[in-house]
């Protein structure tokens, strides 16, 4: 499991600091190794959220082939797998996430921050 | 069917085999399913896949020392260990033992977002990591086919199902895979193309109110197989297939010979009665005392020490036990003694299949040494007489082979000619009895003789045939004692 280097804040930072009406994003992504499939997901996941979720999320990238006890917990059946833990309810997009529109509709960004 | 099994001698060494324990199924595959490779069974909802597959595992783990994966894509762990518990598994202690993992795999498309390429690393992963973590060497997948609903891109989902099938054969895990029964398919979503080695197929059907469970050996690559439709039970011991056609001509003959418990029957036929392991027709019309001679045939079995099954499908134990007491037979020591048996059953219980299948199971169980079917002419109220010609010489072929010596009555109606409405199975006969009632003088007399008894010396007389209450006796009708006897002598002619 390897943390983003692109959130520079803990989650208990952000809890700290973050107003209350502010929605945190906490996501994870399943991969399996490093796969051209697995690399593509992780690049338009940081881009998409810089873009839509800046400051605000965090990304916890989880390889199944170091941590394949894993997959069971979030059902994981294809990889990649995005799951939005937080905010609640679970949402979950899989794929290589090249297509931001559906991913956008996947984690239902739009209508969380209207 | 006889070709098959001299057959298989040969061929059986050829590819290794893992036996699934379930009673029959051993048999019609001889030997069990392809090991370390995939197996398909398919079928409609309700038809018994997922309990054959389970019980599989189950016995796998308990017979056969190998662990395994169970994953199922629809029931829950919870369903799956209640739905079993009625069969006598107790999966959460195997589960407890390391024995047995069961993977619940949810999918559900409401909540799935899909964009730009996957593929179903993780579900190799979640299986790869199951299969090491009690050492399976056989898995069973329950059933894939729920991918189709839950994932949309048929073409990933394909390529990945041909990867997962060839992943689990590098593996060498032995698995089933289950598959839901597709409109003039064998699935529906066309599993049998991934899994070329080992097809197999179960129906469920229900025809006029009678339902039969089937299976059937669609494709065995590299091995000879029973080929026909098999019917097989669900019940308290979990499945059982019942492999009556796969026998053959095979049979031993035996030498000795048994009495019928009527000595001067005995006589009529060679002097020491039937052989052992033939099979006895007696018939007769109403009221001609058809099952008294069974019930006769079944006492000197016990008087011998021997095992008696009795099946009756038109009185219940306590009437056959009254009536034959009625003529001074006392079966009910027998019965306490364990020796004798009864299953009492309508005819319009079940169909053919499901008869043969439960005389067939009780017979296993029994273990006996005769068996009496009283009658066979009930079955054909069942099913058509083609049909119950062909379970009678299922039913006769199993007998033959386990040396059971068989007594069938049969009812023939009055207007018959006696021996017509036996055509069907008279063939199948060792030894034919014929009952016929005799109107001599006013009087009604019942005669007895021997229609046939292959491989003896048999008598060609007419006996009169009476019942008294010491049992059943044989008199002379030639003798010129009596004139209604002379009569019956006269009738002969």
């Amino acid at each position: 499991m390897s943390r983003s280097r692109r959130t520079p804040r803990s989650l208990a930072e952000i809890r700290a600091t973050d107003t209350p009406n502010v929605r945190r994003w906490e996501l994870r992504l399943y991969v399996a190794g490093k796969t051209p499939k697995s690399i593509a997901a992780q690049d338009n996941l940081r881009r998409l959220c810089e873009e839509h979720l800046k400051d605000r999320y965090s990304i916890e990238v989880v390889d199944l082939i170091a941590h394949p006890h894993l997959a069971k917990g979030d059902e994981i059946v294809a990889i990649p797998t995005l799951i939005r833990k937080l905010p609640e309810p679970i949402r979950r997009v899989i794929g290589d996430l090249s297509n931001v529109e559906r991913v956008l509709v996947g984690l239902h960004v739009r209508e969380s921050l209207s | 069917m006889a070709k098959a099994t001299t057959n298989n001698n040969a061929k059986q060494a050829t590819l290794p085999k893992a036996p699934t324990g379930i009673g029959g199924l051993d048999e019609i595959t001889y030997g069990g399913l392809p090991r370390g490779r995939p197996t398909l069974v398919c079928g409609s909802a309700g038809c018994g896949k997922t309990l054959l597959a389970m019980e599989f595992l189950v016995r796998g783990a308990m017979q056969f020392g190998e662990p395994g994966v169970f994953v199922a894509f629809e029931e829950t762990t919870d369903d799956l260990t209640q739905n079993v518990r009625s069969l006598g598994f107790d999966l959460d202690d195997l589960v407890r033992r390391k024995k047995l993992l069961i993977d619940h795999v949810r999918v559900e498309r409401e909540e799935i977002e899909e964009t730009g390429e996957y593929d179903l690393d993780g579900l190799f992963i979640r299986l790869g990591h199951a299969i090491d973590s009690v050492g399976a060497k056989r898995v069973v997948i329950d059933t894939a086919e729920v991918l189709f609903g839950g994932l949309s891109n048929q073409n990933i989902l394909r390529s990945e199902l041909r990867r997962l099938f060839r992943w689990l054969k590098d593996k060498g895990v032995t698995t089933i895979i289950t598959g839901e029964r597709g409109e003039g398919t064998l699935t529906r979503h066309g599993l049998e193309e991934y899994v070329s080695d080992c097809v197999i197929v179960l129906d469920h059907r229900v025809s006029e109110q009678l339902s039969t469970r089937r299976i059937r050996i669609v494709k065995y690559r590299g091995t000879t197989h029973g080929t026909n439709e098999y019917p097989f039970l669900i019940d308290e011991a979990g499945i059982s297939v019942l492999p009556i056609t796969s026998l053959g001509l095979t049979h031993r003959a035996s030498e000795e010979r048994v009495s019928t418990g009527i000595a001067r029957l005995d006589e009529m036929l060679g002097g020491a009665g039937v052989y052992r392991g033939s099979s006895v027709l007696i018939s007769g019309t109403a009221g001609t005392g058809k099952t008294s001679i069974a019930g006769t045939f079944a006492d000197a079995a016990c008087r011998r020490g021997e095992r008696c099954l009795y099946f009756s499908f038109e009185e219940s134990p306590s009437q056959i036990l009254r009536n034959m007491r009625s003529i001074g037979l006392r079966l009910e020591p027998w019965v306490k003694k364990g020796l004798l048996q009864f299953h009492s059953t309508r005819p319009s219980a079940y169909g053919l299949e499901m008869h043969l299948a439960t005389l067939h199971k009780q017979i296993k169980q029994f273990q006996p040494r005769v068996v009496i079917v009283d009658p066979i002419t009930s079955f054909i109220n069942v099913g058509n007489s083609a049909q119950a010609e062909e379970m009678l010489t299922r039913l006769i072929d199993f007998l033959k082979a386990e040396q059971i010596t068989a007594v069938f009555t049969s009812l023939t109606r009055g207007g018959d000619a006696a021996e017509s409405s036996q055509a069907t199975v008279s063939s199948l006969i060792d030894t034919w009895l014929l009952v016929r009632d005799l109107e001599v003088g006013g009087e009604r007399i019942r005669g007895l003789y021997v229609l046939k008894s292959r491989g003896m010396a048999h008598s060609n007389k007419v006996r009169e045939f009476v019942l008294t209450d010491r049992g059943v006796a044989l008199i002379d009708v030639e003798a010129p004692a009596t004139p209604r006897s002379a009569l019956a002598a006269a009738v002969r002619r």
